[in-house]
């Protein structure tokens, strides 16, 4: 039975090795030549459609709905109508405005002829409309939001009915909020107001690892880079920015503006200490994108060895890698939503410590 | 790396977070937090009342320990006393036999010695008689003859010297 059970696990984990492998396999196609760097892009960024599989040379995406913001005002349409275009070429055309996407940005049409290559880009606004479209990563996040209210409220539930040692999904949970309880918030914020900022900790922390672990999973509906989001790891340390700024006490803010050093030393260390309010923040979105990204990209090149190299017997040598790099990825998810929780609670620690006067 | 749309990513992630935390908050971790406190507590609570249940179990312990010594040296002294008490019993009445033997010997030997007097009184008489009447007897028979009553007159004489 046990041994059974193990080459069943293991043909498991080889299967979800070699997954990507087909996934890349069939990306390509026959006539293209394989470029890697296109590859990772494409797959540590966000996309209009979700990408499932490749069938005798036709992709098989989850079509999300795109919602522009143009000139006309409101205007949706599934992500279907490019029929997978991404250079720029296919034009849509809904409620009399014109689309094209190029590099996943979608541009009015009009405007798109008439950029130079170096003026392509999401930043360009001026030739693109607003687009809040239900982008790949935000129906990934919708998706984690969705696992962890279910997983969390069940949990809950459990409590009410079980007065006693906590079993089942709660004894597996709870000791992960006990740890964020005793490990990240009273040692940093303090026995006395830690309670206030416990539901925020918690939020972060479990949201930040489920999707971490969404994204070293790499197949549909998983396989997103959320966390390796830039623009998501702002809206986080943004966050934690707000929460320490609104309830930093006159302590921190007299710290700040009048710090304990000699008034001469006023003009450098007042605008160092305003600065440090946003570096801090700063470093937790650039930390966490950065440990992501970096686990991703380097994945998906040992896995795009095989491909440069052109050659079967490539593919144990880098899939055993992937799978050290893959464990590894396992504890880089945890540890990074470790390392975001505990700085979070450690800033809003300093923000609202009570200092005896030095 | 394809940024499809800062805005659309940063006013999704704003909009659910902010959601999920609320309802997280509210369904999730406040039970949870409540829940796991209270579990806590009553677990210190019930260990600190095992604790002084302990501590009481000792004291009783302690109380039997001492209730028990207590009874062993009761009935130590209570032994010793029936043993005291049995000795004396014996001695008083060994005391009492001897006197009362003492008593009935003195008795038996005085009536023994009455009986002996009065034993030889009457052996007295009783002699006294017979030799009365033996005398009486040989008186008769010494003078039954004239020669015979002569012949002690004679010696009767010559024993009586005559100053």
């Amino acid at each position: 039975m046990v041994i059974a059970k193990k080459s069943i696990k293991l043909i498991a984990i080889l299967i979800f090795v070699m997954l990507p492998f087909f996934a890349i396999a069939s990306d390509g196609g026959e006539n293209k030549e394989f470029n890697a760097s296109e590859l990772i892009n494409d797959h540590i960024g966000d996309s209009h459609e979700f990408h499932i599989a490749d069938w005798h040379g036709h992709p098989i995406s989850l079509y999300l709905p795109v919602i522009l913001w143009t000139e006309n005002g409101l205007t949706v349409f599934s992500s279907s109508k490019f029929h997978h275009d991404n250079s720029g070429e296919h034009v849509v055309e809904v409620n009399g405005q014109e689309f094209v996407r190029h590099n996943e940005v979608i541009y009015y049409a009009d405007k798109y002829e008439t950029l130079s290559e170096e003026d392509k880009g999401a930043f360009n606004f001026e030739a693109r409309p607003l687009d809040f479209s239900i982008t790949k990563l935000v129906f990934s996040m919708l998706m984690s939001a969705l696992i962890l209210f279910l997983l969390f409220t069940a949990v809950a539930r459990s409590y009410k009915n079980n007065k006693q040692a906590p079993k089942g999904l709660a004894g597996f949970m709870e000791p992960l909020v006990t740890f964020v309880r005793d490990d990240i918030a009273i040692p940093n914020i303090g026995e006395k107001k830690y309670a206030k900022y416990m539901p925020y900790l918690l939020t972060i922390f479990f949201f930040i690892w489920i999707n971490n672990l969404i994204g070293l999973i790499p197949f549909f509906p998983f396989s997103s880079n959320l966390t390796g989001n830039i623009f998501f790891t702002f809206v986080l340390s943004f966050i934690t920015f707000f929460i320490t700024s609104f309830n930093g006490n006159k302590d921190y803010w007299k710290h700040i503006l009048t710090p304990p050093v000699p008034k001469a030393l006023y003009p450098i260390m007042v605008p160092i200490e305003i600065i440090g309010i946003f570096t801090k923040p700063f470093a937790l979105m650039i930390r966490l994108f950065a440990n992501i990204t970096a686990g991703h990209i380097i994945i998906l090149s040992l896995i795009s060895l095989i491909f440069i190299f052109k050659s079967v017997f490539i593919a144990p040598v880098s899939g055993a890698f992937v799978l050290f790099m893959s464990i590894l990825e396992m504890l880089v998810a945890a540890l990074q939503a470790y390392v975001f929780t505990l700085l979070s609670a450690l800033f809003i620690g300093q923000a609202v410590a009570e200092h005896d006067h030095h | 790396m394809n940024f499809t749309a800062p805005e659309s990513l940063i006013f999704w992630t704003t909009i659910i977070f902010v959601i999920f935390f609320f309802l997280l908050k509210k369904f999730a971790w406040k039970p949870i937090l409540v829940a796991v406190k209270s579990r806590e507590e009553s677990i210190n609570n019930a260990l600190k009342s095992a604790e002084k249940a302990k501590l009481e179990m000792q004291n009783l312990q302690a109380d039997n320990q001492k209730l028990l010594q207590e009874a062993r040296l009761e009935r130590e002294s209570m032994f010793k006393e029936a043993r005291d008490i049995k000795v004396k019993m014996i001695e008083d009445a060994k005391g009492e036999a001897q006197d009362q033997a003492n008593k009935i010997i003195e008795q038996a030997q005085a009536a023994i010695e009455s009986e002996k007097k009065a034993a030889i009184a009457e052996l007295k008489s009783q002699v006294a008689n017979l030799s009365i009447e033996i005398a009486e007897k040989v008186m008769r028979a010494e003078l039954s003859s004239n020669d015979k009553q002569l012949k002690l007159v004679e010696s009767m004489l010559g024993e009586t010297k005559f100053n």
